[in-house]
């Protein structure tokens, strides 16, 4: 069998060598690999400054770091997961890498543009690093940066936000990228209603980049346009509304969430009916639910400052509204628990991930409806509640399934399949420590624990010793899953181009693919999920 | 896998683009929009300190550039080459004017204790010294970005005078001229949100 | 997805587009020098959304446009009015 050189051999553009080959590509292949890279290493040191976190927090008092430093710590905390890893994890990585082979094609609409968005996720980066280390020190504002703290501290903040609005312009260019794909490079036969779901996912969260991020840009800019000038448009004492701050932040930060777990939902949507071996329940409901989802989350922003002064009738309306937002979600999970019904399920790492996304967004969606509902939220605005909400929805979501696309599309990106006993231990390890971890602090906040504070109250000591233990696990899992999956690469056992009966483009394609994705123009069938070839000649594990 | 370059695709992706600074522009009119609900009186004050004459030449050379511009596409389609050059630098000459017009507009007010931050502003009514702050960092920011439309007329410029942008390859100077437009309505607004509220 | 023979502009329309544009800018300026209240902002508003459309559908040429553009710019204004507007539930109805 002649095969063709798979990516890794033909570089793009041709004739570079070694690291230029990288530092230099065109190919989309290499990009996702370059970030997955970069967004491993955030997502490590992300992780340990939370792990840190939680080591000061296992006693009341000092434990390993001043108050001061706290500060400083919970906001890197924030800053990296938000803006380095969390929204650029998935369309970064697999959107780069399989937009568009899964669309039939052979690249993104812009190639350079693709590289320069990495090289600004990486400036972006590097400026972060800079701004730990610049006098002044890293910024105690919390990820929020909520003025008038953000304007008056001492702490380094124009830097950080600069490095911010670089990486929003990475996630803007992205998204023009993956819209213009989607519309012009499409296999000529591929039509809107057959188009693979992790697609349709990243069509939705690609215009949320486009028009969302603009929105942080500009306010960013004006937090550094008020250090340095002192105009006072969020000061009361010269005329200026802090409010109005909280206004714009979220008319980003909100949506951003959006961002996050889209392409997560994209994710679980191809893997839940490759290991059913049956399409998926609802094809249609989920693109317009994945739409409704990028709509109707440019409606809610204020639902995070339902405390904040502003009036009662937004806070009503905002309440009203995120509820809707609940729906099209909701329809997903049960798009999701449908195809699963009376399937021929086929256990493996990846759907061992996807079936706890499941479980663990739909916790933290529930959570965010008593959120999201004005009256209970004055109880638990604020408090380690909302810490644990977000860390259901994102970790548990987007972050778990981040886990399951990294199981999933692993043999296909490298050519090579990793030990499935490490990987089950590890995702028992992970899950297990996480609600651990997690559901104290749903308890804790109930109780009346303020977040973002050095120090607590004695009655909360038992929910923090036992979240601390379950931090350990939880972070134990995740390393383990991380060396389980560096270890294949020792190990080197071949994967073949479909090792789980995948139906859409990407299982068509050799593993690794070659540069062009396609030797020839890839059928496209009728329906996106037909599993009738694959069901007559299943793979051979 | 064709190798012929997608022009519609090119003008969607700047259309795209389009969109991130219309946003962009949209989050400082939002805070106009509030601020003028608060503040109409002191809206109405400061705009009568604005100089009607100046902003209604920097508009009317803006509209002008911008007519040029979507000329130049016209001249360089019906292979005017001459033509199209001339318009572009009417509409890079347009731009430059605006920013020198700006420039002592600016130094005007500076003179007169108007100025981020200045004690006549900061002791003075809030609704007057919200509107300056306004002033200054809508106006700022677009000024920046007349300064970058400039910047893609002087390279469409170079790129027509050495034949790289033709009648059939002149989607670089298409999207320019997107970009020089978006310039022009934004001042179309901002204009009579500060001259004009009296 | 469309014809490569891409609509052309005339001169005479980007002109008489040109003269429109100009003599709005003489009415929004002629009608500011007579105070008319919470008109003047209105009209003032009004004008200037009758010239951005001239300039978006004739200089812009999104007349001529297919859905993609036409509907994703409608789309983009629409997120605007939201940004704007929704936060007038909470500004306009503070105590």
């Amino acid at each position: 069998m002649a095969t063709i050189p798979s990516f890794y051999e033909t570089p793009s553009p041709a004739g570079q060598t070694g690291i230029r080959a990288w530092l230099l590509t065109h190919d989309h292949k290499r990009l996702g690999l370059m970030y997955l890279w970069a967004i491993l290493f955030w997502f490590v040191i992300g992780i340990t400054v939370g792990f840190l976190i939680r080591i000061e927090l296992m006693t009341m008092g000092r434990t390993i770091m001043s108050a001061q430093v706290y500060n400083s710590a919970f906001t890197l905390h924030g800053v990296i997961m938000v803006f380095l890893v969390v929204i650029p994890v998935i369309p970064a990585i697999f959107g780069n890498f399989f937009l568009p082979i899964q669309l039939g094609t052979d690249d993104v609409f812009f190639p350079r543009l693709n590289l320069l968005s990495w090289y600004l996720y990486m400036f972006g980066g590097g400026l972060a690093v800079v701004s730990l280390f610049t006098a002044g020190g890293f910024p105690d504002t919390g990820w929020t940066f909520y003025v008038p703290f953000s304007i008056g501290t001492k702490h380094n903040v124009p830097l950080t936000v600069f490095a911010a609005f670089i990486l929003g312009m990475s996630s803007m260019l992205t998204g023009l990228n993956f819209i213009t794909t989607v519309h012009r490079k499409r296999s000529p036969t591929m039509g809107w209603m057959q188009i693979p779901l992790f697609t349709w996912s990243l069509y939705a969260t690609a215009w949320v980049q486009l028009l969302a991020t603009p929105v942080i840009s500009i306010t960013l800019l004006l937090v550094i346009v008020e250090r340095l000038f002192s105009i006072g448009l969020f000061d009361p004492d010269k005329g200026g509304d802090p409010i109005l701050y909280q206004h714009l932040f979220w008319m980003y930060s909100h949506p951003a969430v959006y961002v996050m777990i889209l392409p997560g939902m994209g994710v679980i949507s191809e893997i839940i009916p490759t290991f059913s071996r049956k399409a998926i329940f609802g094809y249609k409901a989920i693109v317009f639910s994945s739409l409704g989802i990028a709509s109707a989350g440019s409606l809610v922003w204020a639902h995070h400052m339902f405390v904040s002064g502003m009036s009662d009738t937004a806070v009503f309306v905002f309440s009203l509204l995120t509820f809707l937002v609940a729906i099209p979600s909701a329809i997903k999970v049960f798009s999701w628990v449908s195809t699963l019904y009376k399937a021929s399920i086929e256990m493996t790492p990846p759907l061992l991930y996807t079936l706890v996304f499941i479980y663990l967004f739909s916790v933290g969606g529930l959570t965010g409806l008593v959120l999201g509902a004005a009256g209970p939220n004055i109880h638990v605005h604020d408090t380690h509640f909302v810490v644990a909400h977000f860390h259901f929805t994102i970790l548990g979501g987007t972050g778990f399934a981040f886990f399951a696309a990294l199981h999933y599309w692993w043999p296909k990106m490298f050519g090579i399949m990793y030990d499935f006993r490490r990987a089950y231990i590890a995702a028992t390890l992970a899950t297990v420590g996480f609600l651990f971890h997690y559901v104290p602090m749903f308890i804790v906040g109930l109780m009346g624990m303020p977040r973002r504070s050095y120090d607590y109250l004695p009655q909360f000591s038992r929910g923090n010793g036992l979240a601390a233990v379950g931090g350990m696990l939880l972070f134990s899992g995740i390393i383990l899953m991380v060396v389980n999956l560096l270890l294949s690469f020792r190990k080197k056992t071949p994967a073949t181009a479909n090792p789980w009966g995948g139906c859409t483009l990407e299982w068509t394609v050799p593993s690794p693919p070659p540069l062009h994705n396609f030797s020839k123009e890839p059928l496209i069938k009728e329906y996106p999920y037909d599993f009738s070839d694959i069901l007559k000649n299943p793979p051979k594990n | 896998m064709t190798n012929q370059p997608d022009q519609t695709g090119v003008r969607i992706s700047m259309w795209l683009f389009l969109y991130t600074e219309i946003i962009l522009f949209g989050g400082l009119f939002v805070l106009y929009a509030v601020y003028f609900y608060d503040f109409s009186a002191d809206f109405v004050q400061g705009g009568k300190e604005l100089d009607r004459v100046i902003g209604t030449l920097n508009t009317v050379l803006l509209l002008v550039s911008s007519f040029t511009v979507a000329a130049s596409i016209t001249a360089i389609r019906r292979q005017t080459k001459r033509l199209c050059l001339l318009l572009l630098a009417s509409s890079f000459l347009c731009g430059l004017i605006f920013l020198i017009n700006k420039y002592f507009e600016w130094g005007h007010k500076f003179a007169h204790d108007i100025y981020p931050n200045s004690p006549a502003l900061t002791s003075g009514p809030h609704g007057r010294n919200i509107f300056f702050g306004l002033y200054y960092v809508i106006t700022g920011l677009h000024g920046l970005h007349v300064i970058i439309g400039m910047t893609l007329l002087g390279v469409s410029f170079v790129l027509v005078y050495q034949n790289k942008i033709t009648a059939q390859r002149f989607a670089l100077l298409e999207n320019s001229g997107l970009y020089w437009h978006l310039v022009d309505l934004i001042w179309i607004f901002v204009f009579p949100l500060f001259y004009l509220i009296l | 997805m469309e014809s490569t023979e891409q609509h052309l502009m005339s001169y005479k329309t980007l002109g008489l587009v040109l003269a429109a544009l100009l003599l709005l800018t003489g009415v929004t300026v002629g009608v500011s020098y007579f105070d008319m209240g919470i008109f003047n902002v209105v009209l003032a508003l009004g004008i200037a959304s009758t010239k951005v459309s001239l300039v978006l559908l004739f200089f812009m040429h999104l007349k001529y446009e297919g859905r993609a553009i036409r509907f994703s710019f409608i789309g983009t204004i629409c997120f605007l009015a939201i940004m704007i507007g929704f936060t007038f539930f909470d500004v306009a109805f503070r105590h």
